[in-house]
């Protein structure tokens, strides 16, 4: 696979701040992947996206997109990508039909190419009935939707997008998901960023981003085997019961309610994790706690990200 | 009215002209509970908490909160609750001791104490290095802590949170949650709203509201056990082909592709052996099969559709 986006020690600071928002990131992206760029609000996500972009000007290090670079050759750039900010500012006034016609022309499409492309876009954003309405008077989800269909118009190989799923419903948001599965199958590369942990799951790779450094990247699967602990999750009664033996037991790395139930981290070396299920089976029977379950459950990836912050405090 | 409830509510609505903000909602709280409150902005969460808080008259039907009734004794309840919202109300020019000074003057906390609450709650919530930073310059997460320390300077017995980690990075949600619990087991009741739906894992009792109507009323595990169907991750080269393979597969509830994993739900457990052989088939090579649990979101979408039985998304095209 060759890299459609390549960055190398891409840097920016604000004048007002005293921190960079981006430092020192690298990056490569591979053709046809969906690529997400996940971590907190203020961890870089946007200015990262805006450099590679080409719409904001990096401090300092590289971006190549398809081998071209996004500061020398951005009118080129701006032909075949596709950029969908998080606040759009599509035209209120516009219908939904205006609002992809008005983006198509300023990538100066041919009418007849114009004229079906907005067409197969209205398809695909699942917005034909709603061609005449104006974009002031469309749900979130729906302007999320436009907003798209604007940014894929001109056919782009390659998109942008800022956070497209903050602010929309979950009903739409699974919508959206389904028909960024559909972009990426065409063959268009996505990056995009989301606060949101369980949307990184989605993505062929992930960037995780805290504080304006990249911590990792890599695939969800990668990203949850490389945790040196499993999670282990269970629920019993009394809950108090429950919390005092887990307390007591050694050999775990943290515990923590979340709701009804307790997630442990245990250390994975040499069958660790099955002995202590078992010396916890043993002890619940013995003191006549009822087990409703206890499972080894997928580290997630906000695991991975709370592991990956508190490493960096360490070693910090 | 039962003592061992922080909240009741009984049929409780809600409308303003023509549109229903609250449609004949029922549930309560039990002393010492997280309750969390779900659904999509508009879903009628943030009314509901207006009205428990005293501040909104229901059109219909009744709520108390530690035994007052809203509409009767609201001022009896707003002595007694804590109220911490995604747009904390703290002042950017005070320092953190400061503005808990002014939430504490608020809410008459007596002068007595009211160093000494202070300081425990700057403790609390780990605030010390920043005691003499000014507001405005500490970071969203640490003027999260302050906005919920200033919420219950006063030791309020029942707390409100609405959408109170939006935008917090994991590690200090995860801090803030510690931090309720312990509250909670201290005896405080919780009511927590948010529209993220992995939120609500933290909570006791869920209720899922959707336009106005509470559609589902559980704890997380028992939201689970409601859901048709096995979930299995299915991680295989080529999950479009999959997805494709498999779409001819009876008795497949539902299917999604989750970068390079297929998410399907399965009527019965038992027909995983025939997915692996039809893609076996295929000349689909599978690296791993895993049952999973199904995501509060996906529970969410479940209980909406089977209130709208026409499917509101379609999976893959």
């Amino acid at each position: 696979m060759d890299a459609v986006v390549e960055v190398i020690g891409l840097y920016k600071r604000f004048p007002q701040s005293a921190r960079p928002a981006v430092h020192d990131l690298n990056l490569a992206i591979d053709r046809g992947q969906l690529f997400g760029l996940v971590g907190p609000d203020g961890a870089g996500k946007t200015t990262t996206l805006r450099m590679l972009a080409s719409v904001l000007e990096p401090g300092g290090g590289r971006v190549r997109l398809e081998g071209h670079d996004v500061v020398k050759e951005a009118e080129h750039i701006r032909e075949w990508i596709g950029y969908m900010p998080q606040n759009f500012s599509l035209y209120p006034d516009l219908s939904v039909h205006e609002n992809l016609e008005f983006f198509a022309d300023i990538h100066r499409m041919p009418p007849e190419r114009k004229r079906a492309r907005i067409e197969e876009m209205l398809a695909f954003t699942r917005l034909e009935a709603f061609r005449g309405r104006r974009a002031a008077n469309l749900s979130g989800g729906m302007k999320k939707k436009l907003a798209l269909g604007c940014a894929l118009v001109h056919a782009p190989r390659l998109l942008f997008l800022d956070e497209p799923s903050t602010g929309v419903d979950p009903v739409s948001r699974r919508e959206l998901w389904t028909i960024l599965t559909d972009v990426v199958h065409q063959g268009v590369t996505v990056v995009l960023s989301t606060p949101y942990m369980d949307e990184a799951e989605r993505c062929h790779r992930v960037g995780m981003l805290f504080d304006g450094n990249l911590l990792a990247s890599g695939s969800p699967e990668a990203m949850a085997t490389s945790l040196p602990f499993a999670i282990i999750e269970l629920k019993a009664r009394p809950r108090k019961e429950m919390r005092r033996i887990v307390g007591a037991l050694p050999g775990i790395a943290e515990w923590r309610p979340v709701g009804d139930r307790l997630r442990l981290a245990v250390p994975r070396e040499n069958g660790q994790v099955e002995a202590l299920m078992q010396a916890l089976q043993h002890r619940f029977a013995d003191e006549g706690v009822a087990v409703d379950f206890m499972r080894v459950e997928r580290p997630g990836m906000e695991d991975v990200f709370v592991h990956l912050v508190s490493e960096r405090r360490h070693t910090a | 009215m039962s003592a061992e409830n922080a909240i009741e509510i009984h049929d409780l609505v809600q409308r303003f002209g023509s549109f229903t903000a609250v449609d004949h909602v029922t549930f309560s709280v039990p002393r010492g509970e997280i309750f969390g409150l779900l659904g999509p902005n508009g879903a009628g969460k943030t009314t509901t908490i207006r009205i428990l808080c005293g501040i909104l008259l229901p059109t219909s039907g009744r709520a108390s909160v530690l035994g007052f009734d809203v509409a009767r004794q609201p001022e009896e309840i707003k002595k007694r609750i804590g109220y911490m919202s995604q747009k904390f109300s703290l002042y950017g020019d005070l320092t953190p001791q400061e503005n808990l000074d002014f939430y504490a003057s608020i809410y008459a906390v007596p002068r007595a104490g009211r160093a000494g609450r202070i300081s425990e709650l700057i403790e609390l919530s780990g605030l010390g290095e920043h005691r003499k930073t000014l507001t405005r310059n500490l970071s969203g997460a640490w003027r999260q802590r302050l906005a919920l320390a200033c919420a219950i300077v006063h030791r309020p017995p029942m707390l409100f949170l609405d959408e109170a980690t939006a935008g917090v990075d994991p590690v200090s949600r995860r801090e803030f949650w510690d931090l309720i619990y312990r509250m909670a087991g201290e005896g405080t009741s919780v009511l927590a709203t948010t529209h993220y739906m992995d939120e609500a894992e933290y909570c006791n009792q869920i209720g899922m509201m959707h336009a106005g109507e509470l559609i589902a009323l559980a704890s997380p595990d028992a939201l689970r056990a409601q859901m048709p169907g096995t979930l299995l991750q299915v991680d295989c080269a080529g999950p479009a082909q999959a997805f494709q393979v498999l779409e001819a597969m009876p008795g497949i509830l539902e299917m999604a592709i989750h970068g390079a994993r297929l998410h399907v739900s399965l009527a019965e457990p038992g027909q995983a052996d025939e997915l692996q052989r039809r893609l076996g088939r295929a000349g689909i090579a599978i690296r791993s099969l895993n049952a999973i649990q199904p995501s509060l979101e996906d529970i969410f979408l479940y209980m909406v559709q089977q209130r709208q039985p026409t499917p509101t998304h379609v999976v893959g095209e």
